[in-house]
C-alpha cells in the first residue's frame, strides 16, 4: 500500500536553534540541486501534469471558499461577499436535508454491505472448483459487465423491470400484478444495488482471486492430510488468507461510499422515486447546474467531501485496531 | 484422479461424501449465477434481432422471433447516433493519448528514487482521491478556462487518474533496474532521452493497461458531457444513449398515418436494444483478450501501491 512518508518534521524547538534550521535548509537545497542537476529534465515534464493536479484539483478545492460566500459570478469566488456558515444553516434548516442526507447514507450502505461479501464468495466458490474452463467461463462471463458502461446498464434494467418488461412478465405468468420497480420509491435501493452487483462482482472477485492464488498449497495440502474438510479449509485458511485484501477494499468501499455514483442514481432517477432516489451528488448537481445556486450546492458537496473523509479516516483506524491492515501506515 | 493404478504412492485419498456434497452445491450456486449475469444480456440480444411487433407483444425471450435486422438499420440511420459514435471515438482516442502520455510524465519521475520531493508530490496526488474539489468547484475551473462546450472538456479535466499514476509508477519502480539507468547516465542520455529509448520499450504491457483503462473510461462515461456541454453536434455515445434509451426522445417523429406511427413507436422500442448492442459491441468484443492485461495492471496497483 501507498506509503506516505512526511517528511521529518524537525523536533520541537528546533525553530528557537536557527544554526540548526539553516543546516537542514542548506543540505535540503543541497539535496534538491543534486537531484535537479540529474533530474532536470524530469522535472520539466513532470511540469505539466503536476499544473494539471494543480488547476483541476487543487483550486478547486480552493474555490469550496464560495460555500461561505454569497457567490455571484461577477465578483467571482474571491470577491463574493462573505456570510458566515449562512448556507450551511440554510442547508441543515432545510426539510430536504433529512431525506437527503437518510437516502444517501442507507443508499450507500446497503450498496456496501451488499458488494462486499458477493466478491468474495463468488472468488471462495470459483478457487474450489477444478474444471478449468467451467471455471474459466464462470469468471469471463461475470467480469464482462464490468466493461459495460453505466447508461447501458441502467437502460437493461431499465428495458427488464419495466411494467411490461420481461420481468413482469415472469411475475404475471405466476399470477402476481405487475410490480413497478421503476417507480416505486420503495423499489429505488434494491434496482440501484444489484443492478451494481450484477455490473461489478466479476470484477471484484478477481482481485480475491489473486489473494487465493496466493495462498501456500502447502497449507491446504496439510490441512487434508489432517482430514479437514473442503469447508474446513475455507473457514480456516482461504478467509484468512484473503482477510487483507477483505480489509482494504472494505476501507475503499467505505471511503468512496459519499462519493457513490451520482452517474446511476441520475439515471434511474424519475419523478416517481424521487422519495428515495434524491441522494447529495444528484442534489449538488440540480442546484448548482440546474438552478444556478452555486454557494449551496457547493456547500452541500463540501459537508459531502468532509463527511466522506472522516469516514475513511475512521474506518481505516478501526480496521488497523482490529486487523493491522490499513491504507496507509 | 485415478490413484488405483499406482499403489506404490499413497493412496490419494478419495474425497468424503460431503466434500463432494459441498462441490456440487458450490458449482450449482455458479452455474445460477452464471445464468443471472448471461439471460439478461442474451435476451437484449435476441430483442435487438426480433422484429418490432414481436418484441413490444413481448413474445421474445431467449431466442430471436421474426429475424429482423430493422432495429439496426433504423440505429445505423440516425444521424444523432452516428454523430455519437464518432465523437465517442475521437474522445476515446485523443483522450487516451493525452491520459497516457500525462500519467507516464509524472508517474516515470516519482518512480525515480533519487527524485527530490518524489513522496511530497505523491502524498499530494493522493490526497486528491481522498478529498476531491466537488463538482461545482471544477465546473466553475472549466469554465473559467474556457473549455465549457468544447471537446477539451471531456479530454482534459479528467485526464490524469491518480490510481494509473500508482499503476505505472510501481509498474517503472519494479522492471527498470536501476544498472540500467547508470548504464545509460553513462552512454550521456538525459532523462528524456532514458525514459524514451530505455524506458519506454520496456514498458509497452503498462502502456497497453492504461491505453485500456483509458479508452474504455471515455467510452463509456457520460457524466463530463452532460455537466460541461451544450451542443448536440460534441455529444459523445452515451450522452445519445441517454437521451433516446432513458428519456426516451427518440428523434424526429413526424407520421400522420396511425398505422405508421404505431410502426414508428414499436420500431423506437426496439432500437433501444439494437442500441445497447451497437454501443457496447466494441469493447465486449476486445474484452475477452485484453481481461488479462487489464486484471494484471489492477492488480499490481492494489498490491503494490
Amino acid at each position: 500500500m501507498a506509503t506516505i512518508t512526511p517528511h521529518k518534521i524537525p523536533p520541537a524547538g528546533a525553530a528557537e536553534r536557527p544554526s540548526e534550521l539553516v543546516v537542514r535548509r542548506r543540505s535540503r537545497r543541497a539535496e534538491f540541486q543534486k537531484s535537479w542537476r540529474l533530474h532536470w529534465q524530469l522535472y520539466l515534464l513532470a511540469l505539466v501534469p503536476i499544473a494539471y493536479f494543480v488547476i483541476f484539483k487543487y483550486v478547486p478545492m480552493a474555490f469550496n471558499v464560495i460555500a461561505f460566500k454569497d457567490y455571484s459570478p461577477v465578483l467571482g469566488p474571491w470577491g463574493s461577499e462573505w456570510v458566515g456558515l449562512d448556507n450551511f444553516q440554510r442547508l441543515f434548516t432545510n426539510p430536504v436535508f433529512g431525506t437527503l442526507l437518510k437516502n444517501t447514507f442507507i443508499l450507500a450502505f446497503y450498496l456496501v454491505l451488499a458488494s462486499f461479501p458477493i466478491p468474495i464468495l463468488l472468488a471462495i466458490a470459483l478457487n474450489e472448483i477444478r474444471n478449468g474452463w467451467f471455471k474459466r467461463t464462470v469468471q469471463m462471463v461475470t467480469y464482462a459487465p464490468y466493461f459495460i458502461s453505466t447508461v447501458v446498464v441502467v437502460s437493461i434494467t431499465i428495458l427488464l423491470l419495466a411494467p411490461n418488461g420481461i420481468v413482469n412478465d415472469g411475475i404475471g405468468n405466476v399470477g402476481a400484478g405487475p410490480i413497478d420497480f421503476l417507480g416505486d420509491p420503495n423499489f429505488f435501493r434494491h434496482v440501484y444495488v444489484w443492478s451494481d452487483v450484477w455490473q461489478t462482482a466479476g470484477y471484484s472477485a478477481v482481485i480475491y482471486m489473486a489473494a487465493l492464488a496466493g495462498i501456500d498449497p502447502a497449507l491446504h495440502e496439510s490441512a487434508k492430510v489432517d482430514g479437514a474438510s473442503r469447508l474446513q479449509r475455507i473457514r480456516h485458511i482461504d478467509l484468512p488468507g484473503i482477510m487483507p485484501t477483505a480489509v482494504i477494499m472494505l476501507i475503499l468501499g467505505v471511503g468512496n461510499m459519499m462519493a457513490i455514483g451520482f452517474e446511476k442514481a441520475y439515471l434511474l432517477q424519475n419523478s416517481l422515486n424521487l422519495a428515495q432516489s434524491e441522494i447529495i451528488p444528484t442534489y449538488v448537481y440540480k442546484t448548482g447546474l440546474i438552478n444556478a445556486d452555486f454557494s449551496m450546492a457547493t456547500a452541500v458537496g463540501l459537508f459531502n467531501s468532509v463527511v466522506n473523509l472522516c469516514l475513511l479516516l475512521v474506518v481505516n483506524f478501526v480496521a488497523k485496531r482490529v486487523t493491522g491492515n490499513g491504507l496507509w501506515r | 484422479m485415478s490413484a488405483t493404478t499406482l499403489s506404490k504412492k499413497p493412496p490419494k485419498v478419495r474425497e468424503p461424501f460431503s466434500d463432494r456434497m459441498f462441490l456440487i452445491v458450490v458449482t450449482l450456486m455458479l452455474v445460477v449465477l452464471l445464468a443471472l449475469v448471461l439471460l439478461p444480456l442474451i435476451y437484449i440480444v435476441a430483442s435487438s434481432f426480433s422484429s418490432p411487433a414481436a418484441v413490444n407483444a413481448g413474445r421474445v425471450s431467449l431466442w430471436p422471433v421474426e429475424f429482423s435486422l430493422e432495429a439496426y438499420r433504423s440505429a445505423l440511420s440516425n444521424s444523432e447516433v452516428l454523430q455519437g459514435y464518432y465523437n465517442s471515438l475521437i474522445y476515446a482516442v485523443a483522450g487516451t493519448i493525452i491520459s497516457v502520455t500525462l500519467t507516464v510524465a509524472i508517474a516515470y519521475p516519482l518512480s525515480r528514487k533519487t527524485f527530490y520531493g518524489r513522496n511530497v508530490i505523491m502524498t499530494l496526488l493522493i490526497f486528491t482521491m481522498l478529498f476531491s474539489g466537488g463538482l461545482i468547484p471544477t465546473y466553475m475551473v472549466v469554465h473559467d478556462l474556457g473549455m465549457l462546450d468544447t471537446r477539451w472538456a471531456l479530454l482534459i479535466p479528467n485526464a490524469i487518474g491518480v490510481w494509473q499514476v500508482i499503476i505505472a509508477r510501481t509498474f517503472f519502480a519494479n522492471t527498470v533496474p536501476d544498472e540500467l539507468y547508470e548504464a545509460s547516465q553513462l552512454d550521456g542520455a538525459g532523462g528524456l532521452r532514458t525514459l524514451w529509448s530505455v524506458v519506454l520499450p520496456l514498458s509497452k504491457p503498462l502502456l497497453a493497461v492504461l491505453a485500456l483503462m483509458y479508452t474504455i473510461y471515455q467510452w463509456n462515461t457520460y457524466f463530463d458531457a452532460l455537466v460541461y456541454l451544450k451542443d448536440p453536434d460534441l455529444f459523445p455515445l452515451q450522452i445519445v444513449l441517454r437521451n433516446i434509451l432513458i428519456l426516451n426522445t427518440p428523434g424526429r417523429a413526424g407520421s400522420v398515418d396511425l398505422a405508421q406511427s404505431m410502426h414508428q413507436m414499436q420500431l423506437a422500442n426496439v432500437l433501444r436494444y439494437a442500441l445497447i448492442v451497437i454501443s457496447s459491441l466494441p469493447v465486449l468484443i476486445i474484452y475477452p483478450f485484453v481481461a488479462r492485461f487489464f486484471t494484471k495492471g489492477v492488480l499490481v496497483g492494489a498490491v503494490k501501491g
